[in-house]
């Protein structure tokens, strides 16, 4: 399935990037604000969809540059590997831990495993989408 | 201990990498394992006799369940047998399986079954003991299965694994309920507390089960046509799956739980009856047969009978016998089915009628075998014949069915006096036979096992004072819960007992003499027999459940998606309505002074679209109609300011949409299949489902049972976890467990729809 008309094509040109962007931010901010890494990975799946409604399910793989499926695994490695520093330092699973890095200027970078967790969540969704709508698109053909 | 009876576990994983690295030494590599294992437990020996020994590991604290491994003198004969044994079994099934193709997958398996076996025999915790003891019916399945091409081994394996796994369930039963009685899953405990158990109003229960579970495992009659069967594994296997293992473990509980639940009428009865029964069964069938691993394996079937009825007779003298006879028997079976499997080996053939004169080509295969046969007849100087002695003793003074018990014993002495010259004169002596490769001496290997386990039959018939001090006392006061007092010798004069093994042999012998022209008279009676025997009822048994499953797979699994839905619905809607009915009743309070028309807007709204995308016959109409009805429902959330939710809800709806249009490009016209009846049906299913839902929602408005947790999560959020957005902390912090479980079940089904397209895509592809 592939669509022809140019109001798309350049549609999804321009949109594409904004809204993956917006995905990024939705999941840094989620902390604090409305967002996460969930809402992120369905902002981010909606724009490769959209994408591959325009050009194709060959093409959105390409964009992709990793299978659906390898970005799946990837969301639950690091939803896995999050739970490790609490592993090794005996405590209950998937206790937070936050590292709190100094910048330039002297802000702080707050890392932590919540947030990993969250990347994880992020790329498990957008994995499940992509598999989804990838996989029907490429039956079709 | 711990690491001693994981260390098969560990082994096995990497016995594939040291079968590379060792060759065609890999046998004599991993038998290093159970021999110093075995030295490791003989440093227990001088410890077991002042009493047992409690070792405690934790492992799950939380539930109660521990590691605690018992050493007494039972659980020590046990593991000493089982590490003994198999280190001969690992060397001999390394020359006799040598370039087999999965040699290595053999050792794996093996490896972890002698470990479930050890840890089954030296669990203190009845959990850990079922544990192993299911493992060992796994893993003695992959043995026994282990020429998986073979049509009939997959059958035999898979036979044993479904009567000792019924077992299996059966013994969980029992334990349970020893728990419940006793209060502890810890057998030292249990031993300790004997007395309340007989008035207790599980006993009848719990020793029903137990021995189901015993029974099935040891091979009893009526279960005991699934051992002769399991011969269809390599012969390493059957040596050590029949001598000192598998089979015992039934042996073991019903030994191990005497002291606990014996002296009750009900325990000495099955147990002397069914053995007893058992015993002649076996004794019977190993006469008549002409395989001779299928003679052996009978004739373990009337030893198991023979051990079963010793602890039901539950005397001092019967313990004694029964520890003594357990060991002689595990020293000759475990040596006569490893030249069996020699002579199989280098003749080519099973069948005792084509053997013959063999003596001259397998001189040393020869010795040994008329060694390890005279302890199984029970002749001097062999430790069987103290064993035998003693039995015969222990039943001439039994409390109960004394005679009968004696006329079962000496039939079936007779009976294995001719076993034993089937399995030690036929095949040696005589005339030489036809076999179809001609006959030479085995391998080293596959006598050094044998060899031994003989000499130290030898040994302990000439010396029994020697097992007697070091391990026997304190197993036979383990077995009988109280020390006792016994002197074992060689020699006990003239006597009833020796009077008896004396008729039995000659009867015995005479008996060998008619063998070949009884034998086939013989077969046919069985043949008959095997038409009502317990094996036809497995196979109805087994028949019937087939013909269940079909018939409730039509009745479940129709394949048509509407009756799944309506069935999930109705039943999902109709117990949790139920539930609240008799629990809180209809009643709510509907508050609509102070809501606002624009909230009118949205429920109608909902509704709208809700009685349309129900109605319509246009598919595309309907999904529209049900974003319409996400939509709505991501306003409320927003209204009710929950903008994470509703920002959710949005996104979700979005692409649901997206998705369901994918599908339906791929589905064929909107054609009206279903009758007006079905269609009323389904609607009043799905507005019961609605009002139900809807009378939930307004109780949930009143009634709290519990204080709402939210608070919690409001006042901790910030503080806690460093986060404003309580949402997101639920999910990735407080809650992230559940998350982590979400995603994996969004994986799943995500390889679930690819996996169903993939197939799709193939059955297309076939012409």
């Amino acid at each position: 399935m592939k669509s022809n008309t140019m109001i798309l094509h350049t549609a999804a040109l321009l949109i594409m990037p904004l809204q993956l962007m917006f995905s990024i931010f939705l999941l840094f901010r989620g902390h604090d604000e409305p967002g996460g890494g969930f809402i992120g990975g369905l902002v981010a799946a909606g724009a490769f969809v959209l994408y591959a409604f325009a050009f194709g399910a060959e093409a959105a793989r390409r964009i992709l540059r990793a299978g659906p499926r390898d970005l799946l695994g990837a969301g639950l490695l690091l939803g896995l590997a999050s739970t490790l520093p609490a592993l090794f330092s005996g405590q209950p699973m998937l206790t937070a831990h936050w590292w709190e890095l100094p910048l330039p200027g002297g802000d702080y970078l707050k890392l932590s495993t919540p947030l990993i967790f969250d990347i994880g969540v992020y790329f498990a969704v957008l994995g499940t989408i992509m598999t989804f709508v990838i996989g029907l698109m490429e039956s079709e053909e | 201990m711990l690491l001693a009876v994981l260390s098969g576990f560990l082994l096995a994983l990497f016995a594939p990498l040291l079968h590379r690295v060792a060759g065609k030494y890999i046998g004599w590599l991993l038998s290093l394992l159970p021999a110093s294992l075995a030295v490791y437990f003989s440093t227990f020996l001088s410890q077991v006799q002042d009493g047992p020994l409690l070792l405690e590991y934790q492992w799950l604290p939380g539930l109660g369940i521990s590691l605690n491994f018992l050493v007494d003198g039972l659980s020590l004969t046990f593991a000493l047998l089982i590490s003994g044994i198999g280190t001969f079994i690992l060397i001999y099934a390394g020359s006799y399986l040598a370039g087999h193709k999965y040699l290595a997958r053999f050792f794996v398996i093996m490896l972890s079954f002698m470990a479930s076996m050890l840890g089954l025999v030296l669990s203190d915790n009845l959990i850990t003991l079922f544990v192993f003891w299911e493992l060992t019916s796994i893993t003695s399945y992959m043995l026994i299965g282990f020429n998986h091409e073979d049509l009939e081994a997959r059958k035999c394996a898979l036979q044993g694994l479904f009567v000792t796994v019924a077992g299996g369930l059966a013994l969980m039963a029992g334990l349970i309920m020893l728990a419940i009685m006793t209060d502890s899953y810890s057998l030292s405990a249990i031993l300790a507390s004997s007395d309340p158990i007989h008035q207790h109003v599980f006993y009848t229960g719990a020793v029903l089960c137990l021995l189901a579970g015993a029974f099935t495992k040891s091979a009893q009659v009526p279960f005991h046509f699934w051992l002769p069967n399991a011969m269809a594994a390599p012969t390493p296997v059957s040596a050590f799956l029949h001598s000192a293992t598998m089979v015992k473990a039934g042996i073991y509980l019903m030994a191990r739980l005497n002291p606990a639940l014996g002296e009750g009428e009900l325990w000495t009865m099955m147990l002397m009856g069914f053995g007893a029964v058992t015993m002649l069964t076996g004794a019977w069938f190993a006469f008549s047969s002409t395989g001779i691993k299928k003679v052996l394996a009978y004739s373990t079937v009337m030893a198991l009978g023979t051990l079963t009825m010793l602890i039901g007779v539950g005397t001092e003298l019967a313990m004694t016998a029964f520890i003594c006879f357990l060991v002689a028997h595990s020293l000759y079976k475990g040596a006569l089915f490893m030249l069996a499997g020699a002579l199989d080996h280098e003749t080519g053939t099973k069948d005792i009628t084509r053997m013959g004169g063999l003596r001259k080509s397998m001189p040393v295969t020869a010795t040994i075998a008329v060694f390890a046969a005279l302890s199984l007849a029970g002749l001097p100087p062999l430790f069987g014949f103290i064993a035998k002695e003693l039995m015969l003793e222990a039943l001439l003074d039994a409390p109960l069915w004394s005679s009968l018990l004696l006329v079962a014993t000496v039939t079936s002495a007779i009976l294995i006096v001719g076993v034993a010259g089937l399995v030690a004169i036929k095949p040696f002596f005589g005339a030489p036979g036809n076999t179809p490769k001609a006959p030479h001496e085995a391998p080293f290997g596959m006598l050094v096992g044998p060899a031994v386990l003989t000499i130290i039959a030898l040994a302990f018939g000439l010396m029994p004072f020697i097992p007697e001090n070091v391990l026997f006392k304190a197993a036979v006061a383990s077995v009988h819960g109280t020390p006792v007092d016994f002197h074992l010798a060689l020699w006990h004069g003239i006597n009833m007992p020796l009077i008896l093994s004396g008729v039995s042999l000659v009867v015995g012998l005479l008996l060998f003499r008619a063998w070949p022209s009884i034998q086939p008279g013989l077969n046919a009676v069985n043949f008959a027999g095997s038409r009502v025997g317990p094996e036809a009822g497995y196979f109805k048994v087994m028949e019937w459940i087939t013909v269940v499953a079909s018939w409730q797979t039509r009745l479940l699994q129709n394949g048509v998606l509407g009756i799944y839905m309506l069935v999930l619905v109705a039943v999902t809607f109709g117990l949790a309505g139920y539930t609240m009915l008799d629990q809180y009743g209809v009643h709510f309070t509907l508050n609509l002074a102070d809501s606002h028309f624009y909230e009118w807007g949205i429920a109608l709204l909902l509704v709208a679209s809700a009685v349309f995308a129900s109605g319509t016959h246009s598919r595309l109409g309907s999904v529209a109609s049900m974003g319409v009805l996400g939509f709505g429902v991501a306003l409320t959330f927003i209204l009710f300011s929950a903008p994470d939710l509703g920002i959710t809800q949005l996104l979700v709806e979005t692409l649901t949409v997206i998705l369901l249009v994918l599908v339906l490009f791929k589905l064929p016209e909107f054609v009206n299949l279903s009758t007006p009846f079905q269609r009323y049906r389904d609607l009043a299913v799905s507005v019961f489902a609605g009002v139900v839902i809807t009378l939930m929602m307004l109780a949930v408005l009143d009634i709290q049972y519990f204080e709402s947790i939210s608070s919690y999560y409001v006042e901790n959020s910030a503080p806690l976890a460093y986060g404003r957005n309580i949402v997101n902390v639920i999910l990735v912090d407080f809650r992230a467990l559940d998350t982590l479980g979400e995603i994996f079940v969004l994986s799943l089904a995500a390889l679930g729809v690819l996996s169903m397209l993939k197939l799709k895509a193939e059955d297309q592809h076939k012409p």
